[in-house]
């Protein structure tokens, strides 16, 4: 397996996608290839940062007008 | 045993639902409160504005509040929310795009090879290194610089957890395409944030 036959699986290994032969296959390449190793192990941690990151709060002021546009709305539906 | 010692009960999803439909705004309310941050970030990841993000939340309640009635109970009530989001958020980005503000798709994007540029390890536990707000801002603006339909790819997937099929049956694409711009999304964030994060 070349590199960019490498990098091409390597999103489909992290979701656990890949048949028993291309996995073995590709974790050879991983364990002899520095590069891919490093793109596979920082591309793991990049969903990483993003499960555990909750960027985007909600602002304080947004929600205040959530709830009041939806205690409107009730108003209305009585 | 005091009952204030007791654990406060924490009403479970179908329950709630159940309530609210039977007229409980109070039911209602929990369910909103359960949900609204991640309706938001769900918001802010499609659109990238936070104006636009305010809109799909609101609406995606006041649709879901209207429509509760309809709602079935074959998905879960969450699924069935995230649903109305993603409809919300891509009809902002469609009256965005006609009027020339934002493309959906940047078809320079869709093509061509994917291959990384950076090869060298990060630093371990790089959040670890940053003050939490820092931390934000970065993965903020590296999401922010994806293509709006590869980072609402990114969050359904890897955020929020669908699968590749309910992702594509939200977004109205096939398979393949998820699976091909979910590739290039990650890669395109893992560039950016390799930037700050590499080993010197």
């Amino acid at each position: 397996m070349n590199c960019k036959r490498a990098i091409n699986q390597i999103t489909g290994y992290l979701d656990g996608n890949l048949d028993e032969e291309l996995k073995k296959v590709l974790e050879g390449h991983l364990d002899k290839c520095h590069d891919c190793h490093a793109v596979f192990d920082t591309t793991k941690k990049t969903i990483e940062l993003y499960c555990d990151g909750k960027i985007f709060p909600l602002p304080d002021d947004v929600r205040t007008r959530l709830h009041e546009a939806l205690r409107h709305k009730l108003q209305q539906a009585k | 045993m005091s009952d204030s010692l007791q654990p406060a009960l924490v009403k479970s999803e179908p329950v709630l639902v159940t309530e609210a439909k039977a007229g409980s705004y109070a039911a209602f309310e929990e369910l909103v409160n359960r949900y609204e941050k991640k309706i938001y970030r769900l918001g802010m990841n499609i659109t990238g504005n936070p104006e636009d993000a305010e809109d799909v939340l609101q609406e995606t309640f006041l649709k879901a509040f209207e429509h509760l009635p309809d709602f079935r109970e074959d998905s879960r009530f969450y699924t069935w929310l995230v649903r109305i989001a993603v409809n919300e958020g891509l009809m902002k980005l469609r009256k965005r795009r006609s009027s020339k503000e934002v493309p959906i798709e940047d078809s320079q994007d869709e093509e061509g090879e994917v291959m990384p540029r950076e090869f060298a390890d990060w630093k371990p536990n790089p959040e670890q290194l940053l003050a939490r707000a820092e931390l934000e801002t970065i993965l903020s603006n590296a999401v922010k610089s994806l293509p709006p339909i590869f980072r609402t790819v990114f969050y359904l997937r890897d955020v929020e957890g669908l699968s590749t099929e309910e992702t594509a049956e939200m977004l109205n694409l096939s398979v393949g395409a998820v699976k091909a711009r979910l590739f290039r999304a990650r890669l395109r964030l893992r560039e950016e944030l390799a930037k700050i994060f590499k080993r010197e």
